[in-house]
């Protein structure tokens, strides 16, 4: 007896047919024809190429951190280099790895799939974006080569514009130039999602996945620019000693924490929401079931965009800004917490007489939802002032927001990568290595990351590289399961790369999924669809009927 | 439609009309972004002029208020000339087109050659921030950094008014090759966005540079 | 490794047990809500698995009610903890009128307290239990913050304004003093520790402490003799208890040749001199242990040939180290 989906699986293996028809991946050879390409799933394929390229270096750099982090002296490596691997570590995952993960790889392959559209509405502005970024990725490899940066990847004045004693400009550029990619992502899916969507396919028939990453989108063209602005001027005092945050001039430390943070938290949610949306499409095809309270979800991600913008302040509440400030950041900051709760509340309340099947992606959803629980009360105790005083900037603080980042966004991106995976490749990955994997990473992670809460609140400071004695267990623990995690990132790198030349053949829709992104072939043809769909019913319509008949 | 429309037409768009919505929509959302961009600069100056207003004051004495009210002049006239040829690109009337444009090229030029010699003032007078400023009044820490922001304000306008520049003079070279019609004027008329969205950079600018606190 | 695994910091102020009781009860919060998602998401993956017998109406796939509850049921415990921690805030924010003021001073990469009475310390605070003391903070350089995790209090110093925190200690004992704000190379060695005292240990302590610890000018030897009793070089360098000294004596030292551990002999001079207080294990002496920690950025130039001119007064009056 096979479930729903697999069954469908069973099926696609046979359909042979695909090898023989033309289809995006083979319509043209060489690298002139993939350097050179405007189709947005090409395009999507360069930049899951790129980042991988950049996670696996910033996990490297995470690597030593670790290793170094196991005994309470500094013996592994020198101060000055530590404090350079955290600094390149933060700024590789969060610049070059996480903002581009979903958006740029799913959303870019999906969002004109799923919108029944041809393209993105500007193929060679996205065909920029990925050029920009692997423009301003040199820069930041060359200043690594170079020497590195060590100012943490907050840029905090006047340190980063007097003090530090490395690339900071290097960096600064190549951070400057990517925020333009992103820029112009966001605004390239903006346009697409507002124009160009298939006839009968209405706002409220949109897939969240689209939701999600509208969302996205307006905190990319409305957060990027200030914090391109602020480094730009953190590069140019740093040039010029012209003292716009210098205190010696006059200047105000603190206006750069606000600029960078205007952006920076907001970026959280560049990195979270796109999450959000693939869960939204996983939880449901692995359940058979519409999702629960498509409005609140949908709304929830415009209310955490918008909400997101108004509480930037929470970073900065023993920063020696004013106790009313600080109030008003927390109060914003606990409402923002309540759609990121609803959502998971749905996700939960959509398994619900459901027909669950235990696939990757499903098992990558519902992982992320217990994670994404953890993360998301934690933001709750750093959201709370009195109780954020003592937690501020310690290991706290790290444990939450990789609880969020890795534990979130990296989760939801190998799920939605394993779950779009035959509809990217034509190819099905081996299904029990990748839950292998998928287990393996749930635990390696929260042995690497749940100690980091205790020791944060013993009091354990960030971006220490050398810590007193009585904190050594807790971080003996988390080094063990970062290198579990390591094992956990390495096995799916290698399967799928296996699974595109020897994976079984993947049928148009191995998961019955309702998508109009399964409803053309896999992989698809360079236009995507051979008519215009046109769509005449809601998101999700699975039906339980169905499954059963396939049983 | 007629041929030269329809090849104008990117495979991704089911007709022109989808095409320039997309096309104007886009510039719209680009512009949202460079509000924000200017925006923390905006905001870096507020803070600052709030917290050392006399500084800011004998500051922007030494800015020449004439250059800058010419300027001014010159700015909104080349946004009239813009929007005159966005209006004959409507009507297809190609050699306007070309005319206005040029006009606006023009007026764009004034501008910096302007911008230029004021910059070169402050070049003489000493008043570039850096290890090279001299300013013999009371709050000279504080005045340079009313001057890093003068020209770190008029400095990103400058540079949005060279791309300008060169995107106006390539619409220029297309529009004298008959590339737009009365069907297909879109590059012209969100070029024509950009150059007024300067254009009220520079309105904002003036003021708050050059006037307040000035008695 | 030591095998101690504490789950919670000391509570050594009078807001640590405030703070505590708000992170018991968001732990309580948290752990029931992980509790009832873990459960509801296992329960209903392993009730509803596709091949588990389907009966009754399918589930509906909107409730608003439902979705009302558990938007404003969030809602109100986060405002709960909201309230609850801006409490807190405001008292942390809030010093008594009668608090003793300490200056503190960050700088890359150390912590310079200045006492009001005048006793400076270097990387160590000496406080007493039971009076609520102030911190009046700057940095010198770049932004540095003030932690002391037992009394659950953290302000940043930033350059170029003040910043204040307050505390009342209420447990003697050790505690950790940490710069949480990243400073630079050595961030995390701008370390000390705080020491709380019974209120009759610590006048005894102000009161015992050299009066030259307070001088800020005179004579390079009279400066040199209070930076030795600031570094607490006294310690090891001269013989507090009887027959028992970790440190070579250093009167008499000056000019004289020494001894060395790899069996030869130097003569003690500046640059001798210098070199064991920067970096002390490259001279060592015979019969000495490396026990000296470095004083390489604890001790400017201008420190260290005051030191130099205290030691060498040391020569000329032989008895002073034997006091």
């Amino acid at each position: 007896m096979n479930s729903p989906v697999e069954a469908a699986v069973a099926v696609g293996t046979e359909d042979r047919g695909a090898e023989l028809r033309e289809h995006y991946l083979n319509v043209s050879y060489g690298v002139k024809s993939w350097l050179l390409t405007t189709d947005h799933k090409r395009i999507a394929w360069l930049y899951l190429v790129s980042i991988s390229l950049f996670f696996f270096l910033g996990g490297a750099f995470a690597v030593l951190i670790r290793l170094e982090l196991m005994t309470p002296q500094g013996d592994l490596v020198l101060a000055e280099t530590y404090n350079k691997l955290f600094t390149m570590h933060g700024l590789i995952m969060i610049f070059f790895f996480l903002v581009p993960s979903i958006p740029a790889v799913l959303g870019n392959f999906l969002i004109p799939l799923m919108i029944g559209a041809r393209d993105l509405a500007f193929p060679r502005l996205n065909l920029a974006s990925w050029y920009i970024y692997t423009f301003g990725g040199l820069f930041t490899l060359g200043a690594v080569v170079a020497g590195g940066v060590d100012t943490g990847w907050t840029f905090y004045t006047p340190y980063s514009s007097t003090y530090a004693n490395s690339h900071v400009i290097l960096t600064a550029l190549g951070v400057f130039i990517t925020g333009f990619s992103s820029i112009l992502t966001g605004l390239n899916f903006i346009v697409t999602i507002h124009t160009m969507r298939a006839p009968g396919l209405t706002w409220f028939r949109l897939p969240l996945f689209i939701w999600a990453h509208y969302a996205t989108s307006l905190i990319m063209i409305l957060g990027t620019p200030v914090l391109a602005i602020a480094i730009l001027l953190v590069g140019v005092e740093r040039l010029f000693r012209i003292g716009i945050f210098d205190p010696a001039l006059g200047g105000d430390p603190l206006l750069f924490q606000h600029l960078f943070w205007f952006y920076s938290h907001p970026a959280v949610y560049i990195m979270v929401l796109p999450a959000m949306g693939v869960i939204s499409e996983v939880i449901t095809c692995f359940s058979r079931k519409r999702i629960f309270g498509y409005t609140f979800i949908a709304f929830s991600s415009i209310a955490i965009a918008v909400l997101g913008f108004l509480v930037w302040g929470h970073h900065m509440f023993v920063s020696s800004q004013s106790v009313y400030a600080g109030m008003i950041f927390s109060f914003l900051s606990m409402l923002v917490a309540i759609p990121s709760a609803v959502k998971v509340f749905n996700w939960t309340a959509t398994l619900y007489k459901g027909a669950v099947s235990y696939h990757t992606p499903m098992l990558y959803a519902l992982g992320f939802i217990g994670l994404f629980t953890i993360g998301g009360l934690t933001g709750l105790f750093l959201a709370s002032l009195g109780l954020d005083v003592h937690v501020h900037d310690t290991y706290f603080v790290v444990a939450h927001f990789h609880y969020i980042m890795v534990g979130g966004a990296i989760m939801a991106y190998l799920g939605g990568l394993h779950f779009w995976w035959p509809k990217m490749t034509g190819r099905m990955y081996p299904e029990g290595w990748a839950r292998l994997s998928a287990l393996i990473l749930f635990v390696g992670f929260n042995l690497t990351f749940f100690p980091q809460f205790v020791l944060g609140y013993l009091g354990m400071p960030r971006r220490y590289h050398v810590y007193p004695e009585e904190f050594q267990i807790l971080n003996v623990m988390s080094t063990a399961g970062a290198s579990i995690l390591g094992v956990g990132y390495l096995i799916p790198m290698v399967y799928l790369v296996w699974s595109l030349r020897y994976g079984a053949i993947a049928s148009a829709n191995p998961w019955r999924a309702t998508g109009l992104e399964w409803d053309t072939p896999s992989p698809p043809p360079t236009d995507n669809f051979s008519t215009t769909p046109i769509v005449t019913r809601e998101a999700y319509a699975y039906s339980l009927q169905e499954a059963e008949r396939v049983v | 439609m007629s041929s030269e429309a329809s090849s104008a037409l990117a495979h991704q768009f089911d007709d022109l009309a989808q095409q320039s919505e997309a096309a104007t929509l886009g510039m719209w959302v680009f512009l949202v972004t460079e509000v924000l961009f200017f925006g923390g600069l905006f905001l870096s100056y507020i803070v600052y002029r709030a917290s050392y207003p006399e500084a800011f004051a004998s500051g922007s004495h030494h800015l020449d208020v004439m250059l800058g009210a010419v300027n001014t002049a010159v700015l909104i006239g080349s946004s009239l000339t813009m929007a005159l040829a966005v209006h004959a690109a409507q009507e297809g009337r190609r050699r306007e087109v070309v005319l206005f444009l040029l006009g606006t090229l023009l007026l764009g030029g004034v501008f910096l050659g302007i911008k230029g010699i004021e910059y070169g003032h402050k070049f003489a007078q000493g008043l570039v921030p850096g290890p090279s400023f001299v300013f013999p009044a009371p709050h000279a820490r504080q005045v340079q950094l009313f001057f890093a922001l003068y020209f770190a304000m008029t400095g990103l306008h400058a540079a949005h008014m060279v791309i300008g520049i060169g995107v106006l003079s390539v619409l220029t070279v297309m529009a004298w090759r008959g590339h737009f019609s009365a069907v297909y004027y879109a590059p012209v008329e969100i070029a024509g966005l950009y150059w007024h969205f300067v254009d009220i950079v520079w309105i904002f600018l003036f003021p708050l540079l050059y006037l307040i606190g000035r008695h | 490794m030591r095998y101690n695994l504490p789950l919670f910091p000391p509570q050594a102020s009078t807001i640590a047990p405030q703070v505590d009781a708000l992170y018991y009860f968001l732990v309580a919060v948290s752990a029931f809500f992980i509790v009832l998602i873990f459960s509801l998401v296992i329960y209903f993956a392993i009730k509803y698995r596709w091949s588990a017998p389907r009966k009754g109406a399918a589930a509906p796939h909107d409730n608003p009610r439902l979705e009302l509850l558990w938007t404003l049921v969030p809602l109100a415990l986060a405002m709960v903890i909201f309230g609850w921690g801006a409490k807190l805030y405001f008292d942390l924010n809030r010093p008594p009128a009668d608090a003793l003021e300490i200056y503190v001073l960050g700088k890359q990469w150390m912590w310079i307290l200045q006492h009001p009475q005048g006793k400076r310390e270097i990387n160590e605070l000496h406080v007493p239990t039971g009076r609520p003391v102030k911190l009046t903070m700057t940095s010198e350089d770049v932004i540095h913050s003030f932690f002391i995790p037992a009394f659950r209090i953290k302000m940043d110093v930033l350059p170029g304004r003040y910043t204040t925190a307050w505390f009342e200690a209420t447990q003697p004992g050790e505690y950790h003093l940490f710069c949480a704000e990243y400073c630079g190379t050595k961030h995390s060695l701008m370390i000390g520790k705080v020491v709380v005292m019974e209120p009759v240990q610590y006048q005894q302590w102000l009161d015992g402490g050299i009066p030259g610890a307070t001088v800020a000018s005179g004579p390079p030897e009279a400066r040199g003799a209070a930076l030795f009793e600031e570094l607490r070089c006294a310690t090891c360098h001269r013989e507090t208890i009887p027959g028992v000294m970790l440190g070579p004596s250093l009167a008499g030292l000056f000019g004289k040749p020494v001894r060395l551990h790899s069996g030869e002999s130097v003569i003690a001079d500046e640059a001798y001199i210098r070199e064991s207080i920067l970096n002390p294990a490259a001279k060592l002496v015979a019969g000495y242990q490396p026990l000296m920690p470095t004083y390489q950025g604890q001790v400017s130039e201008e420190g260290v040939l005051q030191l130099i001119a205290y030691i060498r007064s040391l020569g000329e009056a032989n008895e002073e180290g034997r006091r």
